[in-house]
């Protein structure tokens, strides 16, 4: 079975929906000629990233009576999508989201659960941390979505593993840093690694939906990538441009890495949970604390 | 100085490329097309014009060449190298007449003094002719003198957008020389030129290679002071050095705002410039 894949490299006008919703729509009609099942665009896709207080005033509910979701659930009829966007829950908490639009409806969102606050990041000054990582079925397999900093954390793609999916869709809006003498940038380097990592530990698809263009002095560096579940590295976006990128992905290649090398069935989660139930004290009276 | 040799080679097509790309962006995004460039026949300034015409166009450059009596000829001759190399325009004004009209009532001003007047009248005629020629003002300030505050505060400082101010200056030596800047602009010391003989590294008391080495350390991988004295670096030198980047922290923000309301601009009031763009 093979998933004819887009993933759509933006850049996006910063705190401007309806402009980025005219480039999603202008995509999706792009991807849906050349026959794609799904279409993935960047972390904030909808919305641009740096937003600060532009937080409240760019958020949007992915229901059918939303004016800027209504187009996108319609073109779900076409093709599946996953778009960046903030999100206001009902009690006015602010989240940064990315939702899996499929027939017409929403079949997932997820809360980014890290939210990076150190250095140039300052999310957790704006936004609410998610409190779940979920697997969800779509018909090309079971999948999960991850949100940048999400997947600098070991154990949100862990638990994706465990929840049963076997692809995993990473978004994010990296900004391009560290220079040296090589062709790729350091935070370029740092994410390759790290999927390339996980594509081969969790014997799975990563496929990672970066962004491109600029805020302020910020650069996004792009690189989109898809690696295969012996972490081969199957496509790769250009740097630092806006871009469509299809690929093929064979998703039989699961059979044959997984037939290969069995770490899914070796897998011990019990293990994992009776050591992390002892590391945090639970079903044991806790020490006083010196 | 013994000390580690600290590696700041760059890739210089990429960092041409991330350059090229956000005078483009920061450019065209706020209705522009074009740029103006103070050009002092210097590194900085050389390279930050040959980046421009790159992201823009030799045609949508304008260069200003703004000589005063004392500016040496070296200044204006590598300036036109560089003009002529890249087809861009040009436009001279000697800042002499407007500068003397103020120094001229001070018979004891200093240098320093002087220096400033000329820096600023420089940014003067730069934001001056950015209206004439719709174009924005680039900035060329690099990230040595940034760090260290050798500029003058809204003379050479200001600008609307900056592209080389997180490259020392031995990497805007190295991607100058990839792109091309003519090796005599590369090889001649570095000068304000602001009076004669006048020298950055004369004037600094210690040399870019040196320096960049240093801020290398502290700054982009943290180092403790003594763990740069540890790699090497005089201990007279690494304190000069701290205390030159501490003391020029004004140079490098917009005036705090004495905060009295519930919303106040600079501290909670929080939104990029590309705003909306």
């Amino acid at each position: 079975m093979k998933l004819n894949l887009a993933i759509a490299q933006i850049s996006t006008h910063l705190g401007d929906v309806n402009a980025n919703l005219e480039k999603h729509l202008d995509l999706i009609r792009q991807a849906q000629a050349k026959g794609a099942d799904l279409i993935v665009f960047p972390e904030l896709s909808l919305t641009g990233y740096c937003l600060q207080d532009l937080v409240p005033t760019v958020a949007h509910k992915p229901v059918q009576g939303d004016a800027v979701f209504k187009p996108l659930l319609e073109a779900s009829q076409y093709i599946d999508l996953v778009v960046g966007f903030v999100d206001e829950d009902r009690r006015h908490r602010f989240y940064i989201a990315s939702a899996y639009l499929s027939g017409g409806r929403v079949v997932h969102i997820h809360h980014k659960v890290y939210l990076p606050t150190y250095g140039l990041f300052d999310e957790g000054r704006f936004f609410a941390n998610g409190d779940t990582v979920r697997a969800f079925d779509t018909q090309f397999g079971r999948m999960g979505i991850l949100i940048c900093e999400d997947f600098w954390h070991a154990s949100p793609p862990y638990l994706l593993w465990l929840d049963g999916a076997d692809l995993l869709i990473f978004t994010s809006a990296s900004p391009g840093r560290g220079i040296n003498d090589q062709p790729m940038l350091e935070s370029a380097r740092w994410v390759e690694d790290i999927n390339r990592a996980y594509a081969s530990l969790f014997t799975s698809f990563v496929l990672h939906s970066n962004r491109a263009g600029y805020e302020d002095g910020l650069n996004f560096w792009g690189g989109s990538t898809v690696y295969d579940p012996n972490g081969d590295l199957v496509s790769r976006s250009a740097y630092h441009e806006e871009a469509l990128m299809f690929t093929d992905v064979d998703l039989n290649q699961l059979h044959r890495t997984r037939a290969r090398l069995p770490l899914l069935r070796d897998e011990r989660p019990i293990l994992v949970l009776h050591e992390l139930q002892r590391m945090l004290g639970f079903g044991q009276p806790r020490k006083a604390a010196k | 100085m013994e000390h580690e040799k600290i590696d700041l080679l760059l890739n210089p097509e990429s960092v041409r490329k991330i350059l090229t790309g956000f005078i483009r962006s920061e450019i065209s995004r706020v209705g522009y097309t074009r740029a103006v460039v103070n050009l002092s026949g210097g590194l900085d300034s050389s390279l930050t014009c040959y980046l421009a015409v790159e992201a823009l166009g030799a045609e949508n450059v304008l260069t200003l060449l703004l000589p005063y009596k004392s500016s040496t000829s070296d200044s204006l001759e590598h300036s036109e190298m560089v003009i002529n190399a890249l087809g861009v325009q040009s436009l001279t004004i000697p800042i002499t007449d407007m500068a003397d009209a103020l120094i001229g009532r001070f018979p004891d001003m200093s240098r320093v003094r002087q220096g400033n007047i000329m820096a600023r009248l420089r940014m003067i005629v730069l934001y001056d002719q950015s209206e004439v020629f719709h174009a924005l003002p680039v900035g060329t300030g690099n990230k040595t003198e940034i760090l260290l505050g050798y500029t003058t505060l809204y003379g050479d400082s200001a600008s609307a957008i900056n592209p080389l101010g997180d490259l020392y200056k031995t990497q805007v030596r190295q991607l100058a020389k990839s792109i091309g800047v003519p090796a005599a602009i590369i090889d001649k010391p570095p000068t304000a030129d602001l009076w004669v003989g006048q020298t950055d590294e004369g004037e600094l008391g210690f040399t870019y290679e040196e320096v960049d080495q240093l801020l290398y350390l502290l700054v982009d991988q943290r180092y403790k002071p003594e763990d740069c004295i540890q790699a090497g670096f005089s201990e007279s030198f690494v304190s000069t050095v701290i205390e030159r980047i501490r003391r020029n922290q004004f140079k490098r923000l917009m005036p705090p705002i004495a905060k009295l309301s519930n919303r106040t601009v600079g501290y909670d009031f929080l939104y990029l410039r590309d705003w909306g763009t």
